[in-house]
């Protein structure tokens, strides 16, 4: 029976219905049978879901004209300076470098210590006590609002001891506030997300990679460092992704721990140290500062750092979803490996 | 060098042997045989429920089925046989408009029940009168009486509480649990979740669930492919007890399946209805040569 | 120096394969380990029992009563900003009910409202949208589930408070509560709103996931059964969403509740409890939640009275949110009975 005697003859199959027949394509959706209840649940899902695109919508296109009318490049240029002509005055330079000392210094403490933490609860975690209390540990600082690890931070930066990190006064009272005391307070904020994606990470491997490994004779811990870790590397990168984006978007801990002024100022005179035990402002709180709610009231250079703090918030995201999308590995889709991560992704919108 | 194929001689009509396993199960498989050959025999004429004429049926550019005509009866078991590929899924996923929740699916011919065109229908309505069993048992998470009793509580007019359940839906539980042979085996706990029953009782829950709402004609597409054989042989029995008050369609890969439980048998291949005919005709004196190509196992 | 796997002694612990290795570079990693995940342990219960400790002594001169009504939260905190104590009270004395009102009102009906509005927007999304409509608004949702709270404040104060002001509020629901507050379009209504549209993203995308991960054979079945489609949604993938849809409610409402900065600039920084009696004009009350108290007072924590109270907020706050935690994974063991994933 060769293959060519299985599939019919073209001539003798009749190719398409006659013409003239009805070719009915799947009829839509008709709920006019179904009962009372059915339809006013079927009318409300619609209403419901048109109404959120078009808020969807409305906020993303009007944020995006507030910020284009009102954005000007030397805002870039220029340090924030107050003016009664706000529109020509300063810029949010400072805020802008503020941003990316504190988005540095957090994800530079965040992320050795949340991989270190992670792998060692997934593929250690002895004894048992020990990485349950780690565990709650965690789950309690990821849940734990903002202001409240501010004040953390405050308690501790405001230490004697720990003076060195920020400015003493010359009556000795610490002032506690600096880029050092919010990168640390900001990488406590990061760590859960971090610690989270490389567990799932280490916990979603297959059990044979991890036995080839011991098959060639390689211990544990070079299996971690060189087969395992690598092997998650777009987990880990999701993960301080995500922890970026916390970073970034958080207001509460920059005005508690970083002053209220919107300049960076230095403490002494050393170059990089000093900045970073000076304080200054990021652009959250730059926008909070020019709101109406916060000193000055220029909306108008709000809505402009509100627009590039946006822009910023858009790359993040896109970088997720390129990483959780990027499928060179082995187990999962890149569907899986979102649906798997998307747990952690809403932790981005924890402030 | 690759093994050579063996290619099968056909110059005479072959003879199906009955299927005659090693009867090293705990049913007797031969008495189950031939009870279902006695059973069959017995069947008194049925009555015409569907009937499709010159259906063609089209996934987007592709036709699928192509002009096939078939009457569907009540008081028999239709078996449709033929190779994967051959359209007999989608055309009984037709019978209860079932393909249309797939987009672009086209159509043209006509499906009727008892003589009305069945687009005519609302859409829930012809699925409660004719239903249909998957492949792959998929009860729901719920608990054993609140699957069968799903399909009872919307018909309009009863309520569909968990809590105040009416003696008419247990009864009717109770009854589709007995016709579905499944009663004896859960009766002791109805609030069991569903998912913790084995396949073979899970796909007689399905059937169950499918019962419960008295259909008229019962889709079945390869309910026992999953299922080891002494399930099948329960399902087996219990498709030629229904056949007498549901009209039953049942498409198998199985052909030994098909030759114990069917009455007419439906061979299609590449989606066209090839023969049709009573399952003694087609098993023992195919008239087309590719129906008994396919039968004596030339290809599959 | 390392042991090979196969010849050196199991060691004790869990017996998964990667357990097996006793050397002694492997130990000394895992002490390293060990040790880190202590002293962030040791860091962060640090952390957490020090707020506590601090936030005693506002605590033990108020009792129980902490948590009660009892004159206005903002005299008394600027009293001890002033160190100077109202008359016939101590310098500590503090009633934060009206706080927690706030809190409640503004949370609770945000909570609520978007749980209804997410489950039927994610309903909508996965069901009954067409796909192109569903393609463009997923990136749109993720992108407003990561937009900063200060951003929702920006658009709050600058558009919603003024249009509250001027539409909705007449000179005559002005007048009747005039003598005890003053209206302005920053209020219950304004936050709740807002806070609404924040956790909306969050939770639409987390349930719109959920439900799409529901069997496609559940769904078929119920659909061949001849139920319709949305009770299909309703009995059979809705039920199976369930934890998700809590898991998101827990997210959303701690969120809710830990969210300072938004309702400092939007709900009316004045620690007013709004009162219900005065029937619809309660929603145009000012309110200032818990967090935001915190965020805005955060300038006076070298008084000592000040501090203490501040703590005791936070320690509220920290408590709340323990116990949603505690809450949330409840209820999905809950679900477990019937073999539904969580």
């Amino acid at each position: 029976m060769a293959i060519a005697d299985l599939t019919p003859n073209a001539a003798d199959r009749a190719p398409a219905p006659p013409r003239g027949s009805v070719i009915a394509r799947a009829p839509r959706q008709r709920t006019t049978a179904w009962p009372l209840v059915d339809r006013v649940a079927y009318a409300l899902c619609w209403a419901v879901g048109v109404g959120l695109c078009l808020i969807a919508l409305a906020i993303v296109l009007f944020m995006f004209f507030k910020g284009i009318a009102y954005l000007r490049p030397h805002l870039f240029v220029e340090s924030p300076a107050p003016s009664a002509v706000q529109s020509q005055s300063g810029g949010f330079l400072d805020p802008v470098v503020g941003t990316l000392i504190v988005a540095m210094l957090g994800i530079a403490i965040a992320m050795p210590v949340g991989v270190a933490l992670g792998t060692w609860l997934a593929e250690y975690g002895r004894p048992a006590w020990l990485a349950r209390a780690v565990e709650s540990v965690i789950e309690i600082i990821a849940g734990a609002p903002s202001v409240v690890l501010a004040l953390f931070g405050l308690l501790i930066f405001s230490q004697g001891y720990l003076g060195f990190l920020s400015q003493t006064a010359a009556s000795g009272g610490v002032f506690g506030r600096s880029f050092f005391a919010a990168g640390a307070v900001m990488a406590v904020l990061a760590l859960p997300l971090v610690v989270a994606s490389t567990r799932e990470g280490l916990t979603r491997l297959p059990d044979r990679l991890r036995e080839a490994s011991y098959a060639l004779g390689r211990t544990p811990a070079t299996t971690v460092r060189r087969v395992l870790l690598p092997a998650i590397r777009p987990d880990i990168a999701t993960g301080g992704v995500l922890g970026l984006g916390r970073i970034i978007g958080d207001t509460a801990i920059i005005t508690i721990l970083l002053g209220t002024f919107l300049d960076l100022e230095k403490v002494g005179s050393v170059p990089v140290l000093g900045t970073l035990r000076g304080t200054g402002s990021t652009l959250t709180s730059y926008i909070f500062s020019n709101s109406p709610a916060g000193e000055g009231n220029a909306p108008g250079k709000a809505y402009a750092a509100a627009f590039l703090l946006l822009m910023i918030v858009l790359i993040l995201n896109g970088i997720v979803t390129w990483l959780t999308n990027r499928d060179g590995q082995s187990d999962g889709g890149g569907l899986s490996r979102a649906l798997r991560l998307l747990p952690l992704w809403s932790r981005l919108t924890w402030r | 060098m690759p093994p050579p194929v063996r290619r099968i001689a056909v110059d005479r009509d072959p003879y199906v042997a009955p299927p005659r396993p090693a009867g090293n199960g705990a049913v007797p498989a031969s008495s189950v045989a031939t009870r279902l050959r006695t059973a069959r025999t017995s069947s008194v004429h049925a009555r015409e429920r569907m009937r499709v004429e010159s259906l063609w049926l089209a996934y987007g550019d592709n036709w699928v089925v192509r002009d096939v005509t078939l009457p569907v009866r009540q008081g028999e078991v239709l078996a449709m046989i033929g190779a994967s590929g051959s359209g007999k899924t989608t055309l009984l996923r037709s019978l209860n408009r079932l393909t249309e929740i797939t987009a672009g699916a086209a159509r043209s011919g006509s499906i009727t029940l008892d003589g009305q065109d069945i687009h005519g229908f609302e859409v829930n309505d012809l699925r409660r009168r004719v239903t249909m069993v998957f492949q792959q048992p998929n009860p729901f998470p719920m608990s054993i009486f609140d699957n069968v009793a799903y399909a009872l509580s919307e018909r309009p007019g009863r309520g569909g509480r968990r809590r105040r359940r009416s003696t008419a839906i247990e009864e009717a539980v109770t009854d589709a649990l007995h016709r579905a042979g499944l009663y004896d085996e859960v009766a002791g706990d109805l609030e069991r979740s569903a998912l913790r029953l084995s396949g073979g009782q899970q796909q007689r829950l399905c059937i169950a669930r499918a019962l419960a709402a008295e259909p008229e004609v019962l889709l079945l597409d390869e309910p026992c492919s999953a299922l080891d054989p002494i399930s099948t042989a329960t399902i087996e029995e219990l498709i030629v007890e229904l056949r007498e008050s549901v009209a039953i369609v049942i498409v198998t890969h199985n052909l030994q399946q098909a030759f114990r439980v069917a009455d007419h048998v439906a061979f299609m291949h590449l989606g066209e209805l090839v023969e049709y005919g009573t399952s003694e005709q087609i098993f023992d004196r195919p008239t087309v040569e590719r129906t008994r190509e396919y039968i004596s196992g030339a290809f599959g | 120096m390392d042991r090979h796997p196969l010849t050196a002694a199991p060691s004790r612990g869990p017996s998964r394969t990667r357990r097996w290795a006793t050397g002694r570079t492997d130990q000394r990693v895992e002490r390293t380990l060990g040790a880190l995940a202590v002293t962030v342990l040791i860091l962060i219960g640090a952390m957490l029992v020090t707020v506590f400790v601090k936030a005693w002594p506002s605590f033990s001169h108020n009792g129980l009563s902490w948590f009660g009504p009892g004159g206005d939260v903002d005299s008394q905190l600027r009293a001890m900003q002033e160190v100077k104590a109202l008359p016939g009270h101590s310098i500590y004395y503090f009633r934060g009910w009206p706080l927690i009102w706030g809190t409640l009102l503004t949370t609770v009906s945000a909570v609520l409202i978007a749980l209804v509005v997410s489950t039927l927007a994610a309903v909508f999304l996965t069901e009954f949208a067409p796909s192109a409509v569903r393609r463009t608004l997923d990136p749109v949702i993720r992108l407003l589930a990561g937009v900063p709270s200060v951003i929702y404040g920006l658009i709050g104060i600058l558009v919603l408070v003024p249009f509250i002001n001027n539409h909705l509020i007449s000179e005559s629901r002005r007048a009747s509560v005039g003598y005890v507050v003053q209206l302005n379009g920053a209020d219950v209504m304004t936050a709740t709103l807002i806070l609404t549209v924040m956790i909306l993203p969050i939770m639409v995308a987390i349930s719109a996931n959920a439900l799409a991960a529901v069997p496609a054979a559940w769904r078929e079945g119920s659909l061949a059964l001849g139920v319709n489609r949305w009770r299909t949604i309703w009995r059979v993938s809705l039920q199976t969403a369930r934890p998700a849809i809590v898991a998101a409610t827990v997210l959303a409402t701690a969120r809710a509740l830990g969210e300072a900065v938004m309702l400092a600039m939007v709900a009316g920084g004045r620690g007013f409890a709004p009162n219900l009696l005065d029937g619809l004009t309660a929603l145009f009350e000012p309110v200032r939640p818990l967090a935001a108290t915190i965020f805005q007072n955060s300038e006076g924590l070298t008084i000592a009275a000040l501090a203490h109270t501040i703590y005791a907020i936070g320690a509220v706050l920290l408590v709340s949110a323990a116990m949603l935690s505690l809450a949330g994974w409840a209820a999905k063991q809950r679900f477990k009975r019937y073999g539904v994933r969580a």
